[in-house]
Parts: structure tokens; C-alpha cells; sequence
């Protein structure tokens, strides 16, 4: 139980187009935490971090190819256990 | 918002999932070799003894296909591009904090851009030799986005190279200058390995493992100290980094998942590249500590969080369902986290009148900084050594080593880094190898030079190459001319002709009431 506990994480360039994207994952991740350094946000969350298509269309008012998250993405912390059409996911996998 | 909703569901239906798109864009490509054997079209995938059963085990969690691929590495160009004509339009090189700060990014183009391009060309070879189609599409992206990594560091750096020194001929020093041979060596040592070793040591080791540290704080200290352009293509850059992490763990998992006899294979090349990868960071250690004038995160903090609490904390528990451990010697790695930086720049401080860069003894300012970082040893250890430059140069002296350092057989960095429990003693450890004695900086290089005794005494050592004649003579002016180091390029920074401009430009501004 304390395995999937460990800290996975998305850097995210802190720029104006990634704000909505930004949005959507706090509002899909309620135990997230934002550190911000400079040019970069540093997110981090317990044991697995999702991106949902929708949840990012919402934010945006458009529509959005999870591809598109190439565009935003810094680094990560974890393994992509799940990359498809409507969600991005983020974990350990042991 | 309530008009785009049909339209895109219309969109979806015509559009393929990824999943299937991928498949049949990557995978469905490939084709078995009729009037060739598989040995005699894949002729490297055997000898370093890793056993493969299936390669369509291989997954790429990206799901890249080609059409994907070249459409959002066009947009990543077209932002980075109108950064970087911002920039020069509005003169943006005068905001910098100051001059100095570019030390860094000549190390940065001196030191890592080839190792872009080296890092192209042996993707492309694997892009052409690994059996399994999925790995081989992301080898030949992973060569073109470190082509593209390449060209726009040179395109965005040559803006500076219009205004400050020691920005020419970074492609001549990387083959030849002492410093450079830490980064130049490592990759040779990589390239010189099996296709397999190779995954190991760059995709994984370095991208995977050691990247977050190498990369992200020279761009969160560009951004700090008002270098757009090097933020800018330091993230685009970053972002292929991240698909570049993913194949290097794509790898790993894969390698040990094939078969069981691999598991010791791939510990062995952990073990080994950790350290050849961690040891080459420590000039990114002295960089983050005292090059930035506007410093951004200690070394010691940085480790703590890529390292320590993501890779030994994050990654290694999940390895370990395969039999992996934590790297040898990561230890000795974290106990001199506390020295390392201070260490690497003192011998830069000393040797900086061959460098292709300049360095300067901490302001009061930046050493108060250094104490909080370093409460456990920089006031007693290091502050004592810069307090004594200073006294010197107040004098107007300035302080270079005289002479020739050793260097370690197998990072190649002076030898000058201390026991991993005594901050007095030099760490010096000999070996012998048919007869002759070799010397190394630390117990991981020791480790590594006695498991391939064979490969490391080839090692083109800058020192040793220097007084076998090789390097355009036996004085330093004609080193330094082999070299292609110019006057003023290299020494103190205080008083070079990059402080001296600086100074007259913001005069002027400020005399103009700008």
C-alpha cells in the first residue's frame, strides 16, 4: 500500500497557454501540490496523476488532442501507465 | 464552447484512436526479411549477451506516429523562433543580470550542444539496427530532436556570440580542451559500447536517471537571470526530454522483462553509468553554485529533489519488483553532496586562464548566499579559501594553479575531490594494469576502470596529451592557441573585456537617462 503512496509529478512550462491545462489537472487531482519555479510549474501528487481530455476542453473552450500535452510537458516523475485519446495517466507501476 | 461540441464529436468519429493509429503507423510498417537472414540485417544485437524473445514487447507509451511527431515539432519551433527574434530586436542581451551569467552558457555550448549532435548520430544508428520497429521509430525521433536540439542552441547562443567572448570555436574546444574532455569522453564512452549498453547509459542513465539535474537548472537560472532565449529553447528542448526519459525507462523495463538472465547485465551498466553520468554533472554542480549571478537552487537542493526523493525514492522501489537495487556507489554520491560544487569550481577558479570561460572569486553577497545552502560545511571549508582570494586580489593579485593537475583515468577531472568521509584528504585511488599504474578520482571511477581495465587505459587524456607534445607545444600561450582560446576569453572576470563592455553599455544607458 505505502508502493503506490510514492510521489509522482508533471513540470509544466509556466506559460499563458498552459493555464487551462494547469486548471483541469487540479481540478482532476485534489490532492495536488504546485511548486513554482522559475519559468516551470513543479507538480507533484501521491501515487498517480491523471490528465482528462475533457476536463482540459472544459477549461480551454476548445478542443484539445491529449498529444497536445508534447507542447506543455518540462519533465515527469513516474511512469505514463496509460496515454490515449481521453486521458493521460501518470504512475509507478510497482 | 456549445458550438464547438458537435464538431468535434463529427471529428472523432472520422479520426482513428491513437492506439490504432499507432499500430498501424509504426508497428505495421515493418516487414520480415526474405532474401536476408535476421543476423545479417540486425548483426549488433547479440554479443553483449541480452536476450530478446519478442520485440513487439517493446511499448511506447507516447503512441507517436510520424505525422504526430513532425506537427508538434513544428510548433515547438515556431514558439522557440519568435522568442528568439524578440530577443535580438529588443537588444535582450542588456537585460541580462550580468555579464557573467554567460560563463554558463559557454560551458553550455561548449560542453553539452555536441553532445547533442553526438547523441544524433548514435540514434540514428540505433534507429537502424535495433530488431523491434517500435524502438527503432523512437530512436529515429529521439536522433532528429537531438539534431533539433543541436541547431537551436547554436542559432540561439550565436546571438551572443555577436557581443561577448568565448563563444567562437566551441566545436574545435570540445575536442580538445581539458574541461571538455569530461562530457566529450563520457559520450565516446557510451558510443564505443554495444546498442543495448548504450540504452542504459544515455536513455536511461543520463535522460532518465540524471537529466532533470543536468538540464532544468540551467534553464530555471537562464530564466532567473533574464536569458529568455536559453529558457525558451531549454524547454522546447525539455519536452522531447521527457518522450527521451520515456524510451529510456521503456528500455529498462523491457530489457529485464525479456528474459532473467539480463537482470545482472543491466545492473552492471547501471552501476557503471550512474556514476560516469553523476560524475560528469559535477561541472553542472559548480555552475548552479557560482556562475548564476542570480542563483536559483543550490546543487545540494536540486540532488535532494531529482535525485534523491525522485529517482531513489520514486523510481528504484518500482525496479526493484525486477531485482534491480539503488546504483553502487550513490552513497559516496550523497555524502559529498555538501562538497561537490565547491570542489569543481575551485578547480575552475584555478584553472580558468585555459578556459574558455572566466571565473571570479564569490561577492560577500553570494557567499552569504552559499552558508545558508551550506551550513554544514561552506563556512568552515570553503569561505576560508574564498576569503583568501579575495584578501589577495584586494591586494591586486589574482590567484591561478601553476602547473599541470592529474587527472582521473576515467572521468578525466582533476583530481581534486576529497574522501567521501574526510573533507582533508585527497580521495586518490591507484590500480595496475599490465604493469603500469592508473589513477582515479573516487571509489566509482576505481570500480569502473577495474571492470574494463582494457578500455579505459586508451583514454585521450588532456594533461598526458599536453606533455606528450600533441597540443601545439610546451607553453601555455601555445596550448591556448591550439586550443582556439583567445585573449580575454579565459582568467578573471573582473576587469575581462566582457565586464568591461558590459559596464560602458549600461553607462551609456544610464547617462542617456534609460
Amino acid at each position: 500500500m505505502t508502493a503506490t503512496l510514492r510521489q509522482v509529478g508533471l513540470d509544466i512550462q509556466d506559460a499563458e497557454e498552459n493555464r487551462a491545462l494547469v486548471d483541469a489537472i487540479k481540478a482532476d487531482n485534489p490532492e495536488l501540490t504546485i511548486r513554482h519555479l522559475p519559468g516551470l510549474l513543479k507538480l507533484q501528487a501521491a501515487g498517480r496523476l491523471v490528465i482528462n481530455r475533457e476536463t482540459v476542453e472544459q477549461k480551454l473552450g476548445r478542443d484539445w488532442d491529449t498529444g497536445e500535452f508534447q507542447l506543455a510537458i518540462v519533465s515527469y516523475a513516474g511512469n505514463f501507465s496509460e496515454w490515449d485519446d481521453d486521458q493521460i495517466i501518470v504512475s509507478w507501476e510497482h | 464552447m456549445t458550438q464547438a461540441a458537435p464538431r468535434a464529436a463529427a471529428q472523432k468519429t472520422r479520426k482513428l484512436p491513437l492506439k490504432e493509429r499507432y499500430a498501424l503507423l509504426t508497428r505495421d510498417l515493418d516487414w520480415e526479411p526474405s532474401y536476408v537472414g535476421k543476423e545479417q540485417l540486425f548483426p549488433y544485437t547479440s554479443y553483449e549477451g541480452i536476450k530478446i524473445h519478442d520485440w513487439d514487447g517493446w511499448q511506447d507509451p507516447f503512441r507517436l506516429t510520424v505525422d504526430a511527431y513532425y506537427k508538434y515539432q513544428a510548433e515547438k519551433d515556431k514558439r522557440l523562433y519568435a522568442v528568439l527574434d524578440s530577443f535580438a530586436q529588443s537588444q535582450g542581451h542588456l537585460g541580462l543580470s550580468d555579464a557573467s551569467y554567460l560563463n554558463a552558457i559557454k560551458l553550455f555550448i561548449q560542453g553539452v550542444t555536441p553532445l547533442e549532435y553526438a547523441a544524433h548520430r548514435h540514434f540514428a544508428y540505433l534507429a537502424r539496427y535495433l530488431e523491434g520497429p517500435a524502438p527503432r521509430f523512437a530512436a529515429l525521433c529521439q536522433s532528429i530532436d537531438e539534431l533539433r536540439h543541436c541547431q537551436t542552441q547554436i542559432h540561439t547562443i550565436s546571438n551572443y556570440n555577436k557581443y561577448y567572448g568565448g563563444f567562437h570555436s566551441w566545436s574545435k574546444m570540445h575536442d580538445r580542451v581539458w574541461y571538455l574532455s569530461v562530457p566529450k569522453s563520457l559520450f565516446d564512452d557510451a558510443m564505443s559500447a554495444g546498442p543495448f549498453e548504450f540504452l542504459i547509459s544515455i536513455s536511461f542513465s543520463f535522460e532518465y536517471l540524471l537529466t532533470n539535474l543536468l538540464f532544468v537548472p540551467f534553464m530555471s537560472g537562464a530564466s532567473f537571470n533574464g536569458d529568455m532565449p536559453t529558457m525558451s529553447f531549454g524547454f522546447s528542448a525539455q519536452s522531447d526530454e521527457s518522450r527521451h526519459m520515456t524510451l529510456g525507462l521503456e528500455a529498462i523495463k523491457f530489457l529485464l522483462e525479456q528474459d532473467e538472465a539480463n537482470v545482472p547485465i543491466i545492473q552492471g551498466w547501471i552501476d557503471k553509468w550512474f556514476w560516469r553520468a553523476y560524475r560528469m554533472s559535477a561541472l553542472v554542480a559548480g555552475m548552479m553554485d557560482y556562475m548564476l549571478p542570480k542563483p536559483v537552487m543550490s546543487w545540494k537542493e536540486a540532488f535532494e529533489l531529482y535525485f534523491e526523493d525522485q529517482m531513489l525514492g520514486g523510481l528504484f522501489p518500482d525496479l526493484d519488483f525486477y531485482g534491480i537495487t539503488p546504483p553502487r556507489h550513490v552513497e559516496d554520491a550523497i555524502a559529498e553532496k555538501d562538497h561537490l560544487s565547491h570542489q569543481v569550481y575551485k578547480i575552475l577558479h584555478n584553472f580558468s586562464f585555459a578556459a574558455s570561460f572566466t571565473t571570479q572569486t564569490p561577492s560577500e553577497e553570494h557567499s552569504r548566499w552559499l552558508a545558508e545552502q551550506y551550513p554544514a560545511t561552506y563556512p568552515q571549508l570553503y569561505k576560508p579559501v574564498w576569503d583568501k582570494h579575495a584578501r589577495a586580489e584586494a591586494a591586486g593579485g589574482r590567484i591561478f594553479f601553476q602547473g599541470l593537475p592529474q587527472l582521473c583515468q576515467v572521468c578525466q577531472i582533476p583530481m581534486a575531490f576529497t574522501e567521501p568521509d574526510d573533507p582533508a584528504a585527497i580521495s586518490f585511488r591507484r590500480s595496475e594494469y599490465r604493469g603500469e599504474t592508473f589513477h582515479t578520482c573516487s571509489n566509482g571511477c576505481q570500480w569502473i576502470f577495474e571492470r574494463e581495465p582494457e578500455k579505459y587505459v586508451q583514454a585521450w587524456l588532456p594533461v598526458h596529451q599536453i606533455y606528450q607534445g600533441h597540443c601545439g607545444g610546451a607553453t601555455v600561450p601555445e596550448v591556448l592557441q591550439w586550443y582556439g582560446i583567445q585573449d580575454g576569453d579565459n582568467g578573471e572576470y573582473k576587469g575581462s573585456p566582457d565586464a568591461r563592455s558590459w559596464a560602458q553599455w549600461h553607462a551609456s544607458a544610464a547617462a542617456q537617462g534609460v
